[in-house]
């Protein structure tokens, strides 16, 4: 009787909010992914601490560089996209008020799921063990690209779902401005559009044909162009949604005000400018690529921390907005007045302070002859962790804390665990990041199963040490959260309808009405335009220079 | 109220160009050292037919060469390992190195140095480098190029 009432009632919320069940329905196959994902990080953070668990899991898993495939697919890869094809459906419907369009959203879905089973088949089959980049001439099995392709244009149909909701938007009031998470997820998707390209004619055109035998060869310079045409700008992919939680919805849940909206409009201009033209600095160490290119790509990398730079001052803007508005005083009491005992919020903060030491150490990436020292050692992935596994992810986690209870109606479960497993996974993530930073600059690779070897890497001792450290509190972060998450779903408990959370939208100290930055910035098909420019700028010589000189080599399977 | 939010305008102002005049500067010194430490970014030498690298031209007979005051080392990096073997080069002299692969992408990476390539199938690279101090360098690969990557190191003996 009382199950029947709930899932009755479940059931009408979801038939006057339809977008409510696609969207949890992407949430969490994202966070299955991540669950998934996340498993092999600690076995990886024991192999840098000189750990060598693999023997013990032979059954299940071929080899350290399986495991590694599946983590850097499912967690880089899967888990982003849904979490952004999630978010960035969800929140732009609600600022806008409009249902998005509820077979397209349910097509991305099935889409979504359907390419990822198609891969998952040869990558847990130990058939496409090519890590995330799967470089040429390693070759995978055919499922696995064809999954990968179906899985990522997926994201083209939430894409045009979104935009599509935008311009209903448009004819129904015109000349306003967009509202700006809307105008946010709607910037993230054009973007997103324009540099999934490279991978997308990367997977369509050279590495189908080629993995069904249909072409005997790849040029490895080529499609790892192609690869990175992507794989810079996909990191903003990644991190744009993380963008719109902290300017959109952050400051409100803080307890303040966004200080500047149309600053945040700016920043997210300047990443669909300046997000795709500079991949060439993931091939700083490339010989197919020419010197004065990849200069070209530097100075364009520089451009594309100036959004970041300035988020970073907007935000510590608004927080301090928030803790003087809940009686914060003096020069530094405003950050102890911020609302750390809700675990959304915590996440988020504690998210954005590791990103201060990974921007940083992105910008020593993007210095063209400082890469010279790291390319390919265990900083980069002492890098990425900060960005991608810190900052990005713990702005999902923190989502999850009140998304899965509004779109559910069911309340957060083991509010103190939440807390707990984010202040955990900030302190292991720094920690890891940390020594993996060092481990790098004396000289460990990335991607290698040091812990089966005998004494090469002695010189970083100390630093192995806090990796093994790192990852006995990242496994304890991350059966925290994700007892928090699943405990939250599958509970049937549901909140009264007064008490389910609402989107905290916040609202802006400067708004938009009237202002000649917010009037520009709108005029997106315009700056869709230059973002093409900039891109042909950047790319057009050396692509075509690669396109009519292409150098076939046959695929190997060396695993 | 007001009066912050114009504050908080001033310093927005001053922190943007702080952002702009420390991006350029990183620009300077970045040119800067390409221009002084330039010969360890890889370039290609030229495009080489991958299937064949083991069997034609100079990359079958990987080796070390001295012309001219400098070194040119022909090298083969392959799956699992270098040819040759073992370079062995006088310190202070400058060495040329043309690196490719006949399989897979690989690294080619030289302990505390700034050698640091991505080796490419069909890509002939080239870096050079100068030695200053004799010792036994450790070669690296730190792409993963199959299961047997992280067994994959050669060896670079400077002498006095
Ligand atoms: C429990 C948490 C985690 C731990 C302990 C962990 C640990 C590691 C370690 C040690 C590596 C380096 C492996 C190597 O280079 O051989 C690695 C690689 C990687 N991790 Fe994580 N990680 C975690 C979570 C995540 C998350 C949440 C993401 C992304 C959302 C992520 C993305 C990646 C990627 C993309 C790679 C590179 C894979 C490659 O080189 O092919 N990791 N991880
Ligand atoms: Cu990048
Ligand atoms: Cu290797």
């Amino acid at each position: 009787m009382v199950v029947q009432s709930i899932t009755s009632t479940a059931r009408e919320a979801y038939r006057n909010e339809p977008e409510k069940k696609v969207t949890l329905y992407l949430l969490v196959l994202g966070f299955i992914a991540l669950l998934l994902g996340t498993l092999f990080g600690p076995l990886q953070a024991f192999n840098y601490g000189g750990i060598d668990l693999y023997p013990f899991l032979k059954p299940l898993l071929k080899s350290y560089y399986q495991g590694l495939t599946l983590h850097g697919v499912l967690n880089a890869i899967v888990f982003t996209q849904l979490f952004a094809q999630a978010l960035l459906l969800y929140l732009p419907a609600k600022a806008l008020g409009l249902r998005p369009n509820m077979t397209l959203s349910w097509l991305s879905w099935w889409m979504a799921f359907i390419g990822l089973g198609t891969a998952a088949i040869p990558l847990f089959g130990n058939q496409a063990t090519v890590l995330y980049t799967f470089y040429p001439p390693l070759q995978g099995h055919w499922a696995f690209y064809v999954g990968a392709a179906v899985f990522v244009l997926s994201s083209w149909v939430t894409a045009f779902t979104v935009l599509g909701m935008w311009l209903r938007w448009k004819r129904a009031n015109p000349g306003k401005v967009t509202p700006l998470v809307a105008y946010m997820s709607v910037v993230t998707w054009m973007m997103w559009l324009l540099a999934s390209l490279g991978l997308v004619v990367e997977v369509a055109v050279f590495l189908i044909p080629w993995s069904l035998g249909l072409i005997k060869g790849v040029d490895p310079q080529l499609t790892r162009t192609l690869f990175w045409f992507t794989g810079h700008p996909i990191v903003y992919f990644w991190l744009m949604p993380a963008y719109v939680i902290a300017y959109g919805l952050m400051p409100k849940q803080a307890g303040g005000k966004l200080f500047s909206d149309p600053l945040a409009r700016l920043a997210f201009l300047m990443l669909l400018l300046f997000s795709t033209p500079v991949g060439f600095h993931h091939q700083f160490a490339d010989p197919g690529v020419e010197t004065n290119w990849k200069f070209v790509h530097t100075v364009l990398t520089m451009m594309v921390a100036v959004p970041s730079l300035l988020t970073a001052f907007t935000l510590a803007a608004s927080l301090e907005n928030a803790g003087r508005a809940r009686g914060g005083k003096g020069l530094l009491g405003w950050i102890t007045k911020l609302p750390w005992d809700n675990p959304s919020v915590t996440a988020m903060l504690l998210g954005l302070i590791s990103f201060i030491p990974g921007g940083a150490g992105g910008l020593v990436n993007a210095s063209f002859s400082l890469n010279q020292v790291v390319h390919n050692t265990a900083w980069i992935p002492g890098h990425f962790h900060l960005q991608v596994a810190t900052m990005v992810t713990m702005a999902a986690m923190g989502a999850s804390f009140w998304l899965l209870p509004h779109l559910t109606g069911k309340p957060l479960l083991g509010r103190s665990y939440a807390l707990a497993s984010v202040w955990l996974w900030f302190i292991g993530m720094n920690l890891m990041a940390f020594a993996l930073h060092w481990m790098g600059l004396l000289g460990v690779p990335r991607r290698t199963p040091i812990a089966q070897l005998r004494g090469e890497y002695d010189g970083a001792l100390p630093f192995m040490a806090l990796n093994a450290v790192s990852g006995v509190i990242l496994l304890v972060a991350a059966i925290f959260f994700f007892y928090v998450f699943f405990a939250t779903l599958l509970q049937s408990k549901l909140l009264p309808a007064s008490q389910v959370p609402e989107v905290p939208f916040a609202g802006a100290v400067s708004g938009p009405e009237h202002n000649r930055v917010a009037e520009t910035t709108e005029r997106l098909g315009l700056w869709f335009v230059v973002a093409i420019v900039l891109v042909v700028i950047a790319y057009g010589v050396p692509l075509v220079e690669m396109f009519s000189n292409i150098n076939p080599v046959p695929g190997q399977k060396l695993w | 109220m007001e009066k912050n939010h114009r504050a908080i305008e001033t310093f927005e102002r001053l922190w943007l160009l702080f952002v702009l005049g420390m991006l350029v500067f990183f620009l300077v010194v970045i040119t800067g050292m390409l221009r002084t430490h330039g010969g360890t970014v890889p370039e290609r030498a030229e495009r080489i037919d991958a299937t064949k690298v083991r069997t034609e031209g100079n990359f079958a007979n990987p080796r070390v060469v001295f012309e001219g005051g400098r070194y040119i080392a022909y090298v083969q990096a392959f799956a699992y390992g270098y040819l040759p073997a073992e370079i062995t080069v006088k310190k202070g002299l400058p060495v040329t190195f043309y690196v490719t692969s006949p399989d897979v992408q690989h690294g080619f990476y030289v302990e505390n140095t700034n050698i640091n390539i991505q080796v490419i199938p069909g890509q002939v690279a080239q870096v050079t480098y100068t030695f200053k101090r004799p010792g036994v360098y450790r070669i690296i690969c730190n792409e993963y190029c199959g299961l047997g990557h992280q067994n994959m190191f050669g060896k670079i003996r400077v002498e006095d």
